[in-house]
């Protein structure tokens, strides 16, 4: 069967802003899936708190909408103890890199093989407007009564820090750039993390669409606006660690584009590792039959409701006659 | 059968195989057919203070410490020092010889507040702060004080193995005084070669190196005190089979064969040796010959995410628990509250340790029950369980998955310090009659053709049930409040109805689950006194209650074992009848018999309480309750023994 992605719609009312990017990462997000052939009860979309949380009510395959910050344990979790489902974590910057950072952070150790995306508008829109961890310091955007006084987070820069073997950034009104990108994420085998790009058209009056469209910098010659944005692959960068000996430079590189911010703005794959083990390798290097038969799918009781498990080897060892 | 009971400590510095001590003696007595209870106490810390073991050894079941100590082992002097109060006349002490010279009040290690106290009683005995001066005031009261030369010791087994340094075997201190106490006591000394060899099994060198140090103590004590100690260990016979286990073990075990798959954990005590303990057996035995299983144990960043993945886990249809103590609980209390919204079976095995705060991390307390019912936002329904013995806590680790899968919520496995770091004897586990409920759960084939409602509004409030990945059962979760399907949904009438669902499950928990489950009662239906009690305390309720009834007093005792949702018609008919309450908790305010009073209108006529720290004793409990039945006691007693 060819799924399309209003296939993985829901007749929940989308109740963001008229304008919002989330609108541009939903659909990108539903054709991705389809153009995987994903089957929707295989797929769980797993959020944290924010307008972006509400992002599993409207697709249809499993939904958790999770805590605040929380989104990232709850997809492992469940990642964890089910391997054979597509588990995307769903979750604002405020979340991931607010109250959600030493998750977003220990997540990399692990590279539990899924998808994390990170809705990055740089405020706190549900709350009304607060500065979120990636708005730079002394901008003062519109609901913030003072400029803010904190440094900006890098996400991608971060992501790679912590151990993230694939680290992307996208723009959420670029939907089929998006799309691929979200695609490739999906598709890698290990932690990915999508660093999406969104104005928030009620909040964030600095990252306006225009701004990211560079409509305040006309080409003289031209006459049309010069975009802030560029895609990494139209430079020929290449994110690929081929050996295990280039993994240091090519994290060096990463970073040395995800610094690049103002009149150039990289989007695209920054890194791309997948010759480090997933943490379901690593599992099943101790559990040999884990992938085959992992916490979920075991059965623990026989027909009569007798546990299977035979403790006897415990027994033994804590025996005294 | 001639009555056995022998309380023996060993007592040194942390770091100096106290603990190994104490599980080698604790074996070489089960092997000898002996019953043993042995309760470890040490501090917040890796090296260095003070610790021990309490042991009691007994020809029956002991589950609680008294307040004496027969023979002590001291590794050094802080351990006399410490210990020398507890120990009996016609008891013993092992110590040090070349120690005998130690000025006591420069013992760094001692704590300012104990110093004091100890000046104080010093001064009052006309000693000098000499460990030698101490010992021989002892001796005034019948105290036997055996010197042994460790150094001595340690030297003629560094000869003969070839060792150059002494420094390699200070360690094997801990097995000369094991040497020597079962020397004192005459008991089979091929007992305890073999609880060497068992503790030490995957390395063959120690187990040669103990082996030589157990002898040599063993026969310097026959030697150098022929008389011994007036008391003879006996060897029993019996045809039981036996094991030697903590509650954290106890808990590890149950939840293994309960179907636990998933274990989430950060590092706290005394929580984590549960979750190592688990891990060290990840891979395990089934009754069905080809079929695997196996469980993944996690540590996480935090408690926040070991809760959260724990509950993750449980949506997918594995059997999910985690484990912690006060501090860690109290930064799950946000994910308790998502799981008890959306009715998530996630098990929470609670260690309670002396709080609040970072409190006393190492020690004793039950100071967490109100903590356990009440935590989170808002109003969601939850089991309490609380087990009563390290028995109890393999049992209900089952239980507790029973329930949350029967009845779609949290269950919290309330346990204590005293029931985790304690080890006891008993008869292996009949588990037989072990059944795994999980409750109603669809498949594939049910939801064919069906419009599935995770939420749906049943009589029960219970739910049919569908894991994540199954086809044609998509379905969503969310911490807001929602409609059938797990959408957001603010409408009111709905939230009334939402509200009502998941709190109505507490009735079936009062209807269906049976009250022998949730309670036990121990002593005569009629007597006219009854002891109301939870957790850890019960091992010395049951001791005293069985001396008291045996001379003339009328008591009995009950235990609440589910202490959320209180079965309160019960406890309250019970309850009705008696004369006195007596209310025994190791707390400052006697929460259960607040909760009691909430529920029931019964108030509690006397209070047995104890937060020290250390866990009850049977020695107080008895004398406080007998203070209690013969009418003298003030409505408050506060139990204060242990160092």
């Amino acid at each position: 069967m060819v799924l399309r992605w209003t296939d993985f719609k829901t007749d929940v009312f989308v109740d963001w802003c008229p304008g919002c990017g989330n609108f541009g990462i939903l659909v990108a997000l539903q054709m991705a899936l389809a153009e995987l052939g994903l089957e929707p009860h295989r797929v769980v979309l797993v959020s944290g708190i924010g307008c972006s949380g509400k992002v599993p009510h409207f697709v249809n395959t499993y939904g958790i909408h999770t805590l605040h910050g929380r989104t990232l344990p709850f997809a492992q979790g469940i990642k964890i103890a089910n391997p054979d489902l597509e588990v995307i974590a769903i979750g604002g910057d405020g979340d991931g890199l607010g109250i959600g950072v030493g998750h977003l952070v220990n997540a990399g150790r692990r590279n539990v093989d899924m998808t994390y995306l990170i809705h990055d508008n740089g405020v706190y829109g549900l709350t009304k407007g607060q500065a979120s961890p990636t708005l730079q310091r002394g901008l003062k955007v519109k609901a913030i009564p003072k400029p803010n006084v904190n440094e900006a987070i890098n996400p991608v820069m971060l992501a790679i820090a912590a151990g993230y073997t694939f680290v992307a950034r996208a723009y959420a009104y670029d939907t089929k750039h998006l799309k691929e990108t979200i695609k490739h994420a999906i598709q890698h085998k290990g932690l990915a993390l999508v660093d999406i790009l969104q104005p928030c058209p009620t909040y964030n009056d600095i990252h306006t669409k225009e701004w990211y469209a560079g409509e305040d910098r006309i080409d003289h010659e031209t006459g049309k606006p010069i975009p802030r944005l560029y895609k990494l692959e139209e430079i020929g960068y290449d994110p690929v660690v081929h050996d295990v000996a280039e993994e240091f430079s090519k994290k060096v590189a990463a970073m040395e584009k995800a610094r690049e911010w103002g009149d150039k703005i990289p989007i695209g794959i920054f890194y791309k590792n997948e010759l480090v083990p997933t943490f379901h390798e690593r599992i099943a290097k101790r559990i040999p039959f884990y992938l085959t038969l992992p916490p979920a799918k075991q059965i623990i009781h026989d027909e009569k409701g007798s546990p299977i498990t035979d403790i006897m080897d415990f027994l033994e060892e804590l025996k005294i006659t | 059968m001639a009555e056995v009971d022998f309380n023996w400590m060993a007592g040194g510095p942390q770091g100096s195989g106290v603990d190994a001590a104490a599980n080698i003696f604790g074996r070489a007595c089960g092997y000898g057919g002996l019953y043993v209870y042995g309760r470890r106490e040490y501090h917040s810390n890796i090296k260095g203070l003070h610790s021990y073991f309490h042991l009691r050894v007994s020809n029956h079941e002991v589950s609680a410490n008294l307040n004496d100590v027969d023979l002590l082992a001291a590794f050094d002097a802080e351990a006399v020092v410490r210990h020398i109060g507890e120990v009996v006349p016609g008891g013993g002490i092992i110590v040090d010889k070349d120690q005998l010279e130690t000025r006591t009040l420069t013992i760094p290690t001692l704590p300012p507040e104990f110093k004091s106290v100890f000046q104080n009683y010093l001064k009052s005995q006309g000693l000098s702060d000499r460990l030698g001066d101490l010992l021989e005031n002892a001796k005034k009261r019948g105290v036997q004080v055996f010197q042994v030369p460790y150094m001595e010791l340690l030297k003629q087994i560094a000869n003969r193995l070839g060792i150059d340094k002494l420094s390699k075997i200070m360690r094997m201190i801990n097995v000369l005084t094991i040497g020597v106490s079962f020397g004192l006591v005459d008991y089979d000394i091929k007992l305890v070669e073999k609880a060497v060899k068992t503790f030490f099994r995957e390395r063959p060198k120690i187990v040669e190196m103990n082996i030589l140090a157990l002898k040599i103590a063993y026969e310097y004590a026959k030697k150098s005190f022929p008389e011994g100690l007036n008391f003879r260990l006996p060897k029993l016979q019996t045809n039981e089979e036996r094991i030697f286990l903590s509650g954290n073990q106890a808990v590890a075990v149950g939840k293994v064969l309960g179907g636990c798959r998933i274990q989430t954990y950060y590092p706290i005590t005394p929580a984590a040796d549960e979750s190592e303990y688990i891990e060290a057996h990840e891979i395990l035995g089934t009754r069905i010959p080809g079929v695997d299983a196996g469980v993944v144990v996690l540590q996480t960043e935090d408690e926040i995410a070991a809760i959260n993945m724990a509950s993750g886990a449980t949506l997918t249809g594995a059997r999910a628990s985690t484990s912690t103590s006060g501090p860690g609980f109290s930064l799950m209390v946000e994910g308790l509250s998502w799981a008890g919204n959306n009715e998530v079976p996630v098990v929470i095995t609670y260690y309670q340790r002396g709080a609040p705060s970072t409190g006393l991390p190492t020690r004793h307390g039950q100071d967490d029950l109100r903590f356990a019912i009440h935590a989170g936002h808002g109003e969601f329904p939850r089991i309490v369980l609380a087990s009563g013995d390290i028995k109890e806590c393999f049992y209900d680790a089952i239980t507790a998955f029973n329930y949350a899968e029967r009845f779609q919520l949290p269950v919290i496995h309330l346990i204590d310090k005293a029931l985790a770091n304690s080890s006891q004897t008993f008869p292996i586990f009949e588990t037989k009659e072990v059944k795994i409920q999980r409750g109603n759960i669809l498949g594939e084939d049910k939801l064919k053709d069906v419009e599935y409602r995770r939420f749906s509004f049943t009589e029960t409030g219970v739910s049919p049930r569908v894991f994540l990945g199954t086809r044609g059962g998509i379905h969503w979760y969310t911490g807001d409040e929602h409609n059938e399907f797990g959408h957001i949904s603010e409408e009111s009438a709905n939230r009334t109805k939402m509200v009502e669902k998941r709190m109505k499950k507490l009735e079936a928990v009062d209807r269906e689950v049976p009250i022998n489950e949730k309670v036990n009662f121990f002593g005569d239906k009629n007597a006219e006194n009854i002891i109301i009690s939870w957790g850890s305390p019960k091992g010395a309720i049951l001791e005293s209650l069985n001396k008291l009834t045996g001379e003339g007093f009328s008591l009995a005792f009950l235990q609440v074992r589910m202490v959320h949702p209180l079965p309160s018609k019960h406890v309250a008919e019970v309850l009705q009848k008696a004369k006195k309450i007596i209310d025994v908790e190791m707390n400052y305010s006697g929460q259960l018999g607040g909760i009691i009073k909430e529920k029931t209108g019964i108030s509690m006529d006397f209070q047995i309480l104890k937060y020290n720290g250390r866990p009850m004793t049977t020695t107080e409990v008895y004398n406080a309750l007998k203070i209690v039945l013969s009418g003298q006691a003030p409505r408050r007693q506060v139990l204060t023994y242990g160092s």
